[in-house]
């Protein structure tokens, strides 16, 4: 329609949804917020490393009926990028979960979320 | 004001960075020479029809390891990092028996909220039955009645909740099953499969806030899984060319349901592994 590549616009949206969560995470002072705002930032990433996988008119890398096995290093679309992202939506999950023990923890110390009470390691 | 101009000012640089990478982005014709060497490979070498699944647990299958090892490792973590809290909880109640001011005190948790609601409504039982008509009792009254209203937001899920869950539930847990044990044949796999599983739970829990999870069960399930799948790699170290080489087995037919050669065996083991493990992060966090 546009004549845009569909990886292109999905590199765009990616970056974009990273440049959201990055400006979130620097200006929030609640903590919940800026895990909130990790969280997209991740999203954009991973929107990133998938689109940069796509080949022209590609197809999902499973041979089955609409993909023989003779035509699939033609048709396919680069697997690597999308097994990684598998890997870096493991890990994303593993920080979020430990941010959020981390976030319970200080509520528990100060009774407030506001990155401004912890004065302790601001320099 | 002078903290946002910097931010805008990193956020811009940024900005900078990513336009310039998409600019001189231009989208793939064709694969890569290592990924073609997999798209050609995993079929043919390993017998699965998704490569993705191919190169996730048998080309990059040490990495899927250590993935594991990271999930375990946060289990863990989030555990000692809510220990104390759980034990903070347990004196949440007494505190709010003394003094129903300190609700805001005993909010932490939904479980101490409710604890609070419990104490609150049974002072005011109790006032109201000695000293009828007295301003503390209409007080006590009136913040039983609004931790009444707390606990029935926090504590009791709506029938539509409930009735929907019993409906739901066997379905999620046969969906995550079902993607699990058909990773090497269609989009998903053992990390797919073992989020699917965890959200049943997740449902669970939001359903019947008061069931508990056996949480040393899936403890034991989820070690007894790992144990196997570094067993099955010692297997392939053996009988195949490397750890983590699913090629012990027979390769069967493409696209049958046991073929593939281990790889069904070591997804299967992957997604208990990992349902186990994100329903026990869940039930932490429901301290």
């Amino acid at each position: 329609m546009t004549g845009l590549p569909v990886s292109t616009i999905l590199l765009v949206t990616g970056f974009l949804l990273a440049l959201i969560g990055l400006w979130g995470m620097l200006t929030h002072r609640n903590i919940m917020r800026i895990i909130i705002c990790f969280t997209v930032f991740d999203t954009g990433l991973r929107l990133v490393m998938v689109a940069t996988g796509y080949i022209t008119a590609g197809t999902a890398p499973i041979i089955d009926r609409a993909l023989t096995t003779a035509e699939a290093a033609s048709r396919a679309i680069d697997p690597i990028p999308s097994a990684l992202v598998v890997t870096a939506i493991v890990i994303g999950f593993a920080v979020t979960a430990v941010m959020l023990g981390f976030a319970i923890r200080l509520y528990a110390a100060k009774k407030t979320l506001s990155i401004d009470a912890f004065t302790e390691s601001k320099w | 004001m002078m903290r946002h101009i910097v931010v805008a000012l990193v956020v811009v640089l940024f900005g900078l960075i990513f336009a310039r990478l998409i600019g001189s982005y231009v989208e793939l014709s064709a694969l890569r020479p290592l990924a073609t060497q997999y798209v050609i490979e995993a079929p043919r070498d390993l017998g699965t029809p998704n490569i993705i699944t191919g190169i996730l647990i048998t080309y990059r299958g040490f990495d899927t390891l250590g993935e594991v090892a990271v999930l375990f490792m946060v289990a863990a973590s989030i555990g000692l990092l809510l220990k104390k809290d759980e034990t903070k909880s347990t004196n949440a109640p007494t505190l709010a028996a003394k003094a129903t001011g300190a609700r805001r005190a005993a909010a932490n948790t939904p479980a101490a909220k409710a604890a609070a609601a419990r104490a609150a409504s049974v002072a005011a039982n109790r006032a109201a039955s000695a000293t009828p008509a007295s301003a503390g009792t209409a007080l006590a009254g009136a913040a039983a009645s609004e931790a009444d209203s707390a606990e029935a937001q926090a504590g009791e899920p709506s029938e539509i909740v409930r009735t929907g869950t019993d409906v739901l539930l066997p379905l999620i847990f046969t969906f995550g099953a079902y993607v699990i044990v058909n990773g090497h044949l269609s989009a998903g796999g053992g990390f797919q499969g073992g989020a699917i599983v965890a959200s049943g739970a997740m449902l669970m829990l939001l359903a019947r806030p008061g069931s508990r999870l056996n949480v040393a069960l899936l403890s034991v399930i989820e070690s007894f899984a790992g144990v196997l799948y570094v067993s099955l790699g010692i297997v392939g170290l053996i009988f195949a060319a490397g750890f983590l080489d699913p090629r012990f087995l027979p390769r069967g037919e493409l696209g049958a349901f046991v073929s593939a050669g281990a790889i069904p065996l070591i997804s299967a083991l992957l997604g208990i592994k990992v349902g186990a493990e994100l329903s026990v992060i869940i039930d932490r966090f429901r301290s």
